[in-house]
């Protein structure tokens, strides 16, 4: 079902040139605002049940975050801080997940063909059937959101919903959200909605309300309103000003006829281990908890 | 980062695999990227109302079947119906995880009991469950009747068995339920209305 | 709700008290988002806890658990003095200028005709005066010392600033900013809405408590108003439903009362409940009730109830007493009580003092649970270790276990929290057996029906002659049943306008419980309900949503009761004159000869205005009332009485009256209650947005949401008892400990009370010996088997308890 709106604008490790003569592709965004959002988790529940994904029943480890990190089995977590801002306590809390940067980190570092691309309309998917497990993704992005299952050694993360984007249905978040925090159109649309709360916001006495769309990754698909923009750190850590990894780039850049080399050699010698040895076994190499 | 020994070798060997079956021309041009399937196509689609609480959101079911004699309809996702005027297709996180509702593996399948003093259930027929709360039940009202109380007023009530009914379930049930308990006397009738 | 779900995005303020609207209803929070978004409403957030409604409010209050009423008659006072009302409207449709009774009084905690031995009131002065005609007495210069407004103004005098701040915890400052944005809104055009739940009504003074601000709302003439009303935020699903159809043990359905053994007569029965009214040119509609009692003694046992047997009269039970749960679990705890049947219910979590309840269970011969789930109840004998402790050898009830089918199983209509009723289509069957409670409830009456015929037995008459045409009478279908509650034309109905023209035929649907009958040619067993599926068709099952005045009231969407309105009042949206006290927000009007408008009019369509009609027509003098009369248990107006568990023992406005003087508890129950010095924080239980009560620790997307029962401690008092976040403690009270996670947070600060620190525990009740998430002890092991002197609804949200770490 390879939709015609759908085309590929990049795609990991290959150089092969994306059609480029439908201009017109519509960017998304989705725009997620910290200031209508009453962490109800409802988006979590929402993103498992529509990409049929049952993580595990954990464990409480003294706050509301639950689960208490991303993971292959849950693409998007609320995340709660306790704050007091000018000697008043505010709760804050943000929904975290894949940002589909417009310049991807994780597509640039992936090695593998085609195993993460990005649609002309922003969206950053993953293939997992061309997933080699390798976490080179997970170094690239400088949000931190990719996660390697433990179950197939492959990386997973939020697809934005790309299967409903492209029979134009909202991703499954955006359209359960109750008090509509969560907003889904063309990118210059939810601009243009952001602005209209930002200023509503600054009425409230927000005066730092802004819209979170860092240039670093050259601006991104998922945008959040902030009631302090400047100081997104008070949201549970998002990242002031992110970028990708200067490693990534150097990977990416001068040193990788070098690194093919390295891939050469190492494919070899994987090879040879494998004729001698035998397949790894998944469960062999298991470190740490679960 | 943390790359293990094993994603280290199937990192070699996927860019192994890949690089070498371009450069040998047997991967075609064009990615083979897609999206996942949509899968409510051609899913058959039941409206209902969320049974939690009192917003009412409206839901709509997607089931497997088209209503074909031969095939069993089974409910296979559930999102908010946008045509609702309060929910605009929304839902929280109870409606969004209704259909966990529907399969929970603690759903009750058969009738059972569990005898006196026993520790475990026994499964029964529905005759013999309804044949057994009969008797129960009528064996208690005939020898706890109260037809008249002290003063000689006529009060017939049954007071020894009382019944609780449930907020989730429709009005249908709640009327038919009102009719039982009262033709049979019982004063001893709730719902959750207080908890 | 007197309003609706959408209506809320009309409102200027929002206040959340009593509730947590954000996490219990999110969808219907979205309402309160778009008020602020697009109305500029301000959302202000009255709590212990600062909760995630707290964390998208403008302003957050603290308040102490149980001393809402103190707060809110601050507010009024607040009002009063400052001559923030709508004068115009208080005038108008409330009782402030009625004259009360000469004996009437409120004397150091107590009102007139307190008798202690009973815990009750001899309520007799309690009353309006009256004149020859049986009318209150008037003065609407307001100058009369006996009038309502006087009386009320005296009495909350002693609500000051200070004194909220002393009882409630309330910084004086945070206290007057919530006075002075309500006090904006007595403004014509300007509205509040209150949002509420479990948070007012579970206490020992909950029915005051809602009282209390409806009186409010009242003075800011914001009731029948778009954006205004007294919103009611039910739980359940259907709990609205449940209580419209009378499943309470001392009423019927639509809001007929059950008669009692004092009314050994239909005579004096319906002359108890028929009012008459208490001023001159009132619509007074409970006039009526003989037409509604009637029809549905018509719909219980059809051509049987005659008027020669008092339509059956004598087949109802009457009660000596109300049974409802806390009292039937005393009786079951004496032993007093043999069967149960337990239908979508989950008594051993949800009713106060597990361990009490849990013996009482033990004490039945039969237990029936119907249910789609497991639940902790159904295997109350089952030992679970430390979380159900019981030995099952020893437990000699017989449980049945029967599978029902859930909402996805089964048509029908559930009424949300805004009155509508919305019908709902079958996807797919249920798992196994599993059947509709319809078919086990018709599967067990007709056994015992057969039973009676073959053997006879006690009083077999009612059971033999109910009502039961159904087309498959093992099979009761849904739209049967929803056509029997709406009622039928038994014989032609002739229009009395119209000489040859009829109504409805015989046999007929009725389009409205304006054409029931006393005399027997009509049936409905829930007049409330007449008009949902009519010859027209099944009105519930409507979707039309369209909006064409832009407030939201979406008439062609499902259906309404009663009469498809969707503002209950909306008359008292208009002047006395007839105009809207806000043109941009106008639901009727009087258009020359009739009320029109976007709602449907809640008032006699053809009376003009001037008329001496008042607006709230249920009411025999058609007003709202400042002063309650007789309606409530421990007094016409609210008083300040702490928790039965309080931290302070004692109550500052009046020490010898500590706690409601009218509320119901049972000596053994009042041995149990503990005192501050063992238990010293105030505990208060709650649901968390994650979860549904106790069935959702049975689904597997909201287990792994909130995995693990945990309670809430305070930064301050964690400090103090070296609890750190995640720490396993137990927390006790005087009738059994749970053992829970600590989740360690700055959202609950210590209070200043009296002269003492007083610091809450917050307890979420999700967990249970049952169910696919973690293993956890029942909350309600904790809680005191006291409940509302009104409705006894259980002091769940304030009692003292203990914690340590483990």
């Amino acid at each position: 079902m390879a939709l015609q709106s759908l085309d590929i604008q990049r795609r990991s490790a290959s150089p092969t040139q994306p059609p480029v003569v439908r201009e017109h592709v519509t960017e998304v965004a989705k725009l997620i605002d910290t200031s209508t959002c009453i962490g109800c988790k409802a988006c979590q529940v929402a993103c498992s049940e529509w990409n049929d994904l049952r993580d595990e029943i954990g464990s409480n480890v003294g706050v509301y975050d639950n689960p208490a990190d991303l993971s292959a089995e849950s693409w998007t977590v609320m995340r709660y801080a306790e704050v007091e801002e000018h000697g008043k306590l505010e709760w804050l809390i943000r929904k975290d997940g894949c940002m589909h940067c417009a310049d991807p980190g994780c597509l640039k570092a992936c090695p593998s063909p085609g195993a993460i691309i990005q649609y002309s309309n922003g969206i950053v998917d993953f293939q997992e059937e061309h997933c080699i497990g390798c976490g080179y993704c997970i170094a690239g992005c400088p949000f931190n959101i990719p996660r390697l299952s433990k179950k197939d050694n492959k990386v997973y993360k939020c697809t934005l919903c790309s299967d409903r984007v492209a029979v134009g249905q909202e991703p499954a978040c955006v359209k359960t959200c109750p008090t509509g925090a969560i907003r889904f159109g063309s990118k210059d649309d939810m601009k243009e909605f952001a602005a209209e709360r930002v200023a509503e916001l600054k009425t409230r006495g927000f005066e730092q309300a802004g819209l979170y769309d860092p240039a670093g990754v050259g601006g991104t698909h998922v945008m959040y309103v902030l009631h302090h923009a400047d100081k997104p750190e008070l949201y549970h850590g998002l990242p002031k000003d992110p970028a990708i990894s200067p490693l990534v780039s150097l990977w990416k850049g001068a040193l990788k006829p070098l690194a093919t080399l390295g891939i050469i050699a190492a494919g070899v010698a994987g090879f040879l281990h494998y004729m001698t040895v035998g397949p790894n076994r998944a469960d062999d190499d298991e470190e740490g908890p679960r | 980062m943390q790359v293990n020994r094993r994603q280290f070798f199937k990192l070699t060997a996927g860019s192994m695999a890949g690089t070498t079956i371009a450069a040998l021309g047997l991967l075609p041009e064009q990615a083979l990227a897609d999206v996942r399937s949509y899968k409510l196509l051609r899913a058959t689609e039941t409206r209902n109302t969320c049974p939690y609480c009192s917003v009412g959101c409206g839901i709509l079911m997607y089931s497997l079947g088209d209503g074909a004699k031969n095939a069993k309809p089974a409910i296979f996702h559930i999102e908010g119906d946008p045509d609702h005027p309060v929910s605009r297709g929304a839902l929280c996180p109870k409606g969004a995880g209704l259909l966990d509702f529907v399969h929970s593996p603690n759903r009750l399948k058969y009738p059972e009991v569990r005898e006196a003093g026993a520790n475990e259930w026994r499964r029964i027929s529905w005759d013999e469950a309804y044949s057994r709360i009969a008797r129960l039940m009528k064996a208690d009202r005939d020898a706890n009747f109260v037809a008249q109380n002290a003063d000689g007023i006529t009060v017939n009530r049954w007071l020894t068995t009382g019944m609780l009914c449930a907020s989730a379930s429709s009005n249908e049930t709640g009327w038919l339920s009102q009719k039982f308990t009262r033709a049979l006397g019982m004063l001893a009738v709730d719902n959750q209305a207080r908890v | 709700m007197t309003n609706h779900w959408v209506d809320i995005k009309n409102a200027n303020l929002i206040i959340v008290m009593g509730g947590n609207s954000a996490e219990a209803h999110p969808v219907g929070f979205r309402w309160v988002i778009e008020a602020k978004t697009r109305n500029h409403a301000k959302l202000i957030v009255i709590d212990p806890r600062f909760t995630r409604t707290a964390s998208v409010a403008d302003l957050y209050v603290p308040i102490r658990s149980g001393t809402d009423i103190a707060f809110l008659s601050g507010v009024i006072r607040y009002l009063l003095t400052n001559n923030k009302v709508n004068r115009d409207y208080v005038l108008a449709y409330t009782n402030a200028s009625l004259l009360v009774h000469p004996d009437f009084a409120f004397d150091d905690g107590l009102f007139t005709g307190y008798d202690a031995a009973k815990r009750s009131y001899d309520k007799a002065s309690w009353a309006y005066q009256l004149d020859d005609a049986g009318h209150a007495k008037r003065d609407d210069t307001l100058a009369d010392p006996r009038c309502v407004w006087n009386l009320l103004k005296a009495h909350v005098d002693r609500y000051t600033p200070e004194m909220v701040e002393t009882l409630c915890g309330t910084p004086k400052d945070a206290f007057l900013a919530v006075c002075g944005h309500l006090a904006d809104t007595a403004a014509p055009d300007k509205t509040a809405s209150f949002l509420y739940a479990l948070g007012w009504t579970q206490h020992s003074v909950g029915s005051q408590n809602i009282r209390t601000m409806a009186m409010i709302q009242l003075l800011l003439g914001n009731i029948g108003m778009a954006g205004g009303g007294v919103n009611a935020l039910r739980g359940h699903s259907n709990i609205q439903g449940l209580t419209d159809i009378g499943l309470l043990s001392t009423s019927l359905p639509g809001y007929l009362t059950m008669p009692s053994e004092k009314e050994a007569t239909l005579a004096e029965h319906l002359a108890k409940y028929t009012s008459k009214p208490l001023l001159d040119g009132q619509l007074n509609y409970w006039g009526n009730y003989p037409k509604f009692f009637v029809s549905l003694m018509k719909a219980f046992w059809g051509d049987s109830a005659r008027q020669d047997n008092q339509w059956g009269y004598d087949w109802l039970p009457k009660w000596d007493k109300g049974y409802d749960v806390l009292q039937y679990f005393e009786l079951m705890h004496q032993g007093k009580v043999n069967g149960y049947l337990c239908q979508g219910f989950n008594p051993i979590a949800a009713f106060p003092n597990k361990n009490k309840v849990s013996a009482s269970l033990a004490k039945l011969k039969y237990l029936v649970i119907m249910d789609p789930l497991v639940t902790d109840t159904s295997t109350f004998w089952k030992n679970h270790g430390e979380q159900n402790d019981v030995d099952a050898a020893s437990i000699q009830t017989e449980v049945f276990r029967l599978p029902t089918t859930c909402f996805a199983e089964e048509d029908g209509a559930i009424v949300n929290s805004g009155r509508w009723l919305q019908w709902h289509w079958k996807g797919a069957d249920g798992p196994g057996e599993a059947l509709p409670d319809t078919e086990i409830l018709a599967g067990i009456f007709l056994k015992l029906k057969a039973l009676y015929a073959k053997e006879g037995g006690a009083f077999a008459e009612p059971i033999e002659k109910l009502s039961w045409a159904y087309g498959n009478p093992a099979i009761p279908r849904p739209d049967e049943l929803a056509k029997e509650m709406n009622g039928k034309a038994l014989a032609d109905l002739p229009d009395p306008k119209t000489p040859g023209q009829y109504l409805a035929r015989k046999g007929e649907l009725l389009p409205g419980f304006a054409l029931l009958q006393d005399d027997g040619s009509t049936s409905s067993g829930c007049w409330i309900f007449a008009g949902s599926w009519t010859q027209a068709g099944n009105q519930m099952a409507r979707r039309d949503n369209a909006d064409p005045s832009g407030l939201g009231n979406t008439l062609g969407w499902a259906w309404a009761w009663p009469a498809n309105r969707r503002i209950l009042y909306n008359r008292a949206s208009c002047r006395p004159d007839g105009t809207p006290w806000d043109k941009s927000r106008v639901l009727i009007k009087w258009d020359g000869a009739k009320w029109s408008g976007i709602d449907v009019p809640d008032f006699k369509i053809d009376e003009p205005p001037g008329s001496p009609m008042s607006p709230f027509i249920m009411q025999a003098e058609g007003m709202g009332r400042l002063f309650a009369l007789d309606k409530m248990a421990e007094g016409p107006f609210p008083e300040h009485y702490e928790p039965f568990e309080t931290p302070l023992g004692t109550n500052p406005l009046h020490p010898k009256v500590v706690s409601n003087p009218a509320a119901r508890v049972f000596p053994g129950d009042l041995e149990q209650m503990g005192k501050a010095d063992h238990f010293p924080y105030v505990a208060t239980t709650y649901r968390l947005t994650e979860h549904f009560h106790y069935w959702t620790k049975n689904v597997w997307l909201n287990s792994v949401l909130q995995p693990e029962q945990f309670v809430e401690i305070g930064e301050a008092l964690a400090k103090e008892k070296g609890i750190a976040h995640g720490d396993m403690v137990r927390v006790s009270s005087n009738r059994g400990y749970i053992k829970a996670k600590a989740v360690v947070t700055k959202r609950l600060q210590p209070l200043h009370v009296n002269g003492k620190t007083v610091h809450h525990i917050g307890i979420p009740i999700h967990w249970g010996y049952e169910g696919l998430a973690k293993k956890g002890f029942l909350a309600n092991t904790l809680t005191p088997f006291v409940g509302d002197a009104n409705t006894q609804t259980p002091e769940f949200k304030s009692f003292l308890v203990n914690v340590e770490k483990l």
